[in-house]
């Protein structure tokens, strides 16, 4: 069987339909059961199936073309010139191969702490699954717009149902937040399909549109990905949505989730609204760095690790988006190329280290019941393995080379110093902002004496937790000491990114 | 004329005849046997839904005279009204059987309700259509009082009543106004005299559409002529409700599209102004008084009002288009309302009504497959997909926006959001709240089937939305 004309469909449809039965069968509410331990199993076969699916899309993905790959297209409704349409390119392909890698270890990771209806859990994260690798491979603006909201349904579920005290607050203010952002996206896909016939992207970027249309556009664009990115001032929901996530709940919103805000701005503002987002392009960079210093500085005040960890990822997201709107302050194309692949690097990195923090976090979480920095203490002298990959992954955080961490932010650094040395100097300051409040809260947590009775009767990591920890750190290492296939596969789409922004489509009217 | 040529008003003269069978059969069952009576009631609503589909015109037909009119749109209209009539029985009995409700009455009314419906969707003149309306509308105002130990229910009869004399007697005044200036009742008549004469004075003409909208409007419950569906929603006993919500609904649709668009279509400029600003008030205070309720079937009312106005902000285009996507958002709005009052319903029990959104705390607990439905229901109504309320609102905004009206499409989207809080909080009483009452939800085995082919139903349409939205294209163009 030639798996690569549907490799895209099944990557969507086996974890959705996974997800599916598990629901149907589900587990009568016990974790202890013997149905429910089916359950896990079947999510973790589910989704480690999934992921061997993206490695064979790696292996047969072409880096050296910039169009789509693996391309599925068949009508689906016809009355609106809506189709199933599927493709991968290099801003694509990497964000899939992120979902499907995380997607395991949050099963993992979700094994034994979650007690109450296992079953209905790793069915949401499934069904989630498949459909945020569904926003990824879309093509067509209804189908993606289909898969960008159904996402907000099992990630509602999951922060409601097995989140901590303020869940409902939070969960409330998620969705709506978002929906709120959203549905203007959505009139703006349709005011393309007015203008175009169909929902294609293609057609989206090939339409001819006056300044004044791109600028509308560009707002409610905007509005939908800033929210999800989350860019200054519209971020408030993330800290609180974090904080009373589960575990693996906060770990998908961190390493996927807001990846799909800068998804939609490179595949969607920047080249379907060229003039729109070079006339926004200073605004973009205005919020980006207010982004990077000052959330940097929130991020050192925060008590609580969830916190400190979401406020350092809004300000590691301001990176994304600031090396994605450096385009027009740059001369040459190779530097407009180097911020945008900076920005891909950073979110690929972002996805990984984050959820690794984040998984920390939920390690001593399972064992004290408290996110408090002020509740540790010396945890070094009772886990020493865990603190070995907590410092890692905190030296990663804060962008330490050899980690990916490193990578991305240097990539967008040294191109905002092509463009502007005060941009530089602003993004700089992340090295000093992103070491002070991870190593801090590592200092407190980690090092020190034992800072009371619970911290003394910790546990080391099980076997469970070493592989989810140990895998990622070897990613982590690897896309630092090694990013050359990171890049290379985004190389050729970049490219050809830079080459159509060039072109004015205001002039074309 | 020879018998064939009532043919195409078959269905009617089916559903007829066979309600008057119920109606003596239902004098000789005991009341221990009463369930023979919905069982008939079924049994007639299949036939009609039978001699629906072999009746089904290829073109379109008119009769007595032009006042009666069959047409893909008249057909699609009544199968819909029809399995909605079924599904809320199905739903209904139950519950009539557990409150010693279990009469005769209730499936009579309801089927002479439904006949009402199927004449104003049938209908090509204002006085048929004013003959279907007082049908269906008094057999609701019985419905609503059904329950004679309910003082609730006597009081929002009686304010439905007074209040829908008042609206028929508008409508009424409106079409004699009409009459007058076309000297005509028959809808292509009265659209001929108008593309005839483009320079007409037409002020008596506006001043007998005003007062035809206004009837409409309160059919429909659309603000401000909404008063009294709140009420009548919280009033009624829960099947009641039911009924109300989903097939008069697309009864008052097509009361709209025959009026404003087969016979007033020439002269939308004089009722667009004022069907704009009544879909404007319905979005908006629809969904802002929505949020206040603790009374689930009265947050469903102002939901009702809020929908009504995306249908009307379609049918406001007074294009093909538009025309379409307000069946398709009706047709699919109706199924989505009836699943969600099938799940009030079954919360009730005897004794116990179910009304207070809190009846819905850890019901994911008590019966997930059923809280998973009314999930479906919530999440279908606020618009998100993959749910088919996603693709109502998708032809909706696309018809606003082809018709040139940005700024309504971005306040129908802004208004939705709004609604999408009452709605999550539906769903967050049922998943993440504990459970005061931890009793698993009894439902015989008819109903299971049909509310969780409810639910599918308005998933599936969600995701293979085509084949409908095609129909609905068909029965408009």
């Amino acid at each position: 069987m030639d798996l690569t004309h549907n490799i895209l469909s099944m990557l969507i449809w086996l974890p959705i339909l996974g997800g599916v039965a598990m629901l149907v069968v589900g587990d009568a509410g016990d974790a202890g059961s013997s149905r429910a331990g089916g359950m896990r199993m079947l999510a973790l076969g589910v989704s480690l199936l999934t992921f061997l699916l993206s490695v064979f899309l790696y292996r047969n993905f072409d880096t050296a073309t910039a169009s789509m790959q693996f391309v599925e297209r068949v009508p689906w409704i016809d009355a609106l010139n809506v189709e199933y349409y599927l493709g991968v390119d290099g801003i694509s392909a990497p964000l899939i191969l992120l979902t499907a890698f995380v997607t395991p270890l949050v099963v993992i990771a979700g094994w034994d702490s979650i007690k109450a209806r296992p079953a209905q859990y790793f069915a949401a994260f499934l069904i989630l699954e498949g459909l945020m690798i569904g926003v990824f491979s879309a093509l067509d603006a209804i189908l993606f717009y289909v898969c960008w909201e159904a996402m907000l349904v099992p990630m509602f579920l999951i922060i409601g149902v097995w989140g901590g005290e303020r869940r409902v607050y939070a969960t409330l203010k998620f969705f709506l937040y978002t929906f709120l952002g959203s549905v203007l996206l959505l009139v703006s896909f349709i005011y393309l399909y007015v203008q175009t016939g169909d929902f294609n992207f293609f057609s989206f970027m090939s339409v001819p549109l006056s300044l004044a249309e791109q600028q509308f556009l560009f707002i409610a664009f905007l509005l939908a990905f800033a929210v999800k990115v989350p860019m200054w001032p519209v971020h408030t929901w993330l800290p609180d949505a974090h904080v009373e996530a589960p575990t693996g709940g906060s770990v998908i919103l961190a390493a996927i989730m807001l990846k799909m805000g800068g998804y939609g701005f490179i595949r969607m503002s920047l080249p379907m609204l060229p003039d729109g987002s070079q006339y926004f392009a200073g605004l973009m960079i205005a919020l980006s760095l207010i982004a990077v210093v000052y959330i940097g500085f929130v991020a050192l005040m925060q008590k609580d690790m969830k916190k400190l960890i979401a406020y350092s990822s809004i300000a590691h997201m301001g990176f994304v988006t600031l090396g994605f709107f450096l385009l027009w302050s740059i001369e040459d194309g190779a530097g407009a190329e180097l911020g945008l692949t900076g920005g891909m690097v950073q979110m690929v990195s972002h996805g990984l280290v984050s959820g690794a923090m984040f998984l920390c976090v939920g390690v001593l979480y399972d064992r004290v019941h408290s996110r408090q920095i002020a509740d540790y203490g010396g945890v070094a002298n009772t886990m020493p393995h865990f603190a070995a990959f907590m410092v890692l992954f905190a030296m990663a955080n804060a962008g330490l080379p050899g980690t990916s961490g490193f990578v991305g932010e240097f990539m967008v650094i040294i191109a905002s110093f092509k463009a502007n040395v005060w941009f530089a100097f602003f993004a700089a300051t992340t090295l000093v902002l992103g070491a002070s409040y991870t190593l801090w809260m590592v200092k407190r947590v980690v090092y020190g004496e034992v800072a009371n009775p619970q911290v003394a009767a910790l546990l080391d990591l099980n076997r469970r937790e070493y592989v989810v920890l140990g895998v990622l750190a070897l990613a982590v290492l690897l896309v630092g000491l090694w990013p050359a296939p990171l890049v290379d596969m985004m190389s050729a789409t970049m490219q050809q990114l830079v080459e159509q922004m060039g072109h004015s489509k205001v002039a074309a009217l | 004329m020879n018998l064939t040529d009532f043919a195409p008003a078959g269905p009617e003269i089916v559903l007829l005849t066979l309600l008057c069978v119920v109606l003596l059969a239902d004098l000789f069952i005991s009341d221990e046997r009463r369930v023979v009576t919905f069982w008939l009631s079924i049994g007639a609503l299949l036939l009609t839904a039978l001699a629906l589909v072999a009746t089904s015109p290829e073109e379109r037909i008119l009769l007595f005279d032009g006042s009666y009119v069959s047409d893909s749109l008249s057909q699609l209209l009544k199968l819909a009204s029809v399995i909605l009539v079924g599904v809320g029985f199905v739903y209904a009995r139950d519950y009539l059987q557990q409150n010693q409700l279990l009469k005769g009455e209730f499936y009579i009314l309801g089927l002479f309700g439904l006949l009402g419906m199927m004449i104003m969707m049938s209908a090509n003149s204002l006085l048929t259509m004013y003959l279907g309306l007082e049908t269906l509308s008094l057999s609701q105002y019985a419905l609503v009082a059904f329950d004679r130990n309910s003082k609730d229910g006597a009081e929002s009869a009686m304010k439905y009543f007074v209040l829908g004399a008042i609206a028929s007697g508008a409508l009424l005044y409106g079409i004699s106004w009409v009459y007058g200036v076309t000297g005509s009742l028959q809808f292509h008549d009265i659209a001929a005299v108008i593309r005839a004469n483009p320079d007409m004075n037409d002020m008596p003409l506006w001043f007998g559409v005003a007062f035809m909208i206004v009837g409409i409007a309160f059919k429909f419950g659309a603000v401000p002529f909404h008063m009294w569906l709140p009420d009548v929603y919280q009033g009624a006993r829960t099947p009641v409700t039911l009924y109300i919500a989903s097939g008069p609904k697309i009864a008052a649709l097509a009361l709209f599209l025959r009026i404003l668009g087969d016979g007033l279509g020439g002269v939308h400029d004089t009722w667009q102004g004022m069907v704009v600003v009544l879909a404007v008030l319905s979005l908006v205070i629809g969904n802002v008084v929505a949020i206040a309720q603790t009374n689930i079937k009265r947050m469903l009312g102002y939901s009702t009002i809020a929908h009504v106005g995306f249908i009307l902000a379609a049918v406001f285009c007074g294009t093909d288009q538009g025309y379409a996507a307000a069946v398709f958002y009706t047709l699919t709005y109706a199924v989505m309302v009836a699943g969600a009052f099938g799940v009030v319903i079954l919360l009730s029990r005897q004794g116990f009504e179910a009304e207070n959104l809190g009846d819905f705390k850890g019901l994911n607990a008590r019966s997930p497959w059923f809280a998973l439905m009314m999930l479906f229901f919530m999440f279908g109504l606020t618009g998100v997909p993959p749910w088919v309320g996603f693709i109502a609102k998708v032809t909706a905004i696309d018809a606003v926006l082809t018709a040139g009206f940005p700024a309504l499409a971005i306040l129908m989207v802004l208004a939705s959001v709004i609604g999408a809080y009452y709605y999550l909080r539906v769903v967050w009483y049922m998943y993440f709240d504990v459970a005061e009452d931890r009793s698993v939800l009894q439902a015989g085995m008819e109903t299971r089937v049909v509310l969780s082919l409810n639910g599918l139903a308005v998933l599936l349409l969600g995701v293979l939305p085509g084949w409908l939205l095609k129909l609905c294209l068909e029965a408009i163009g």
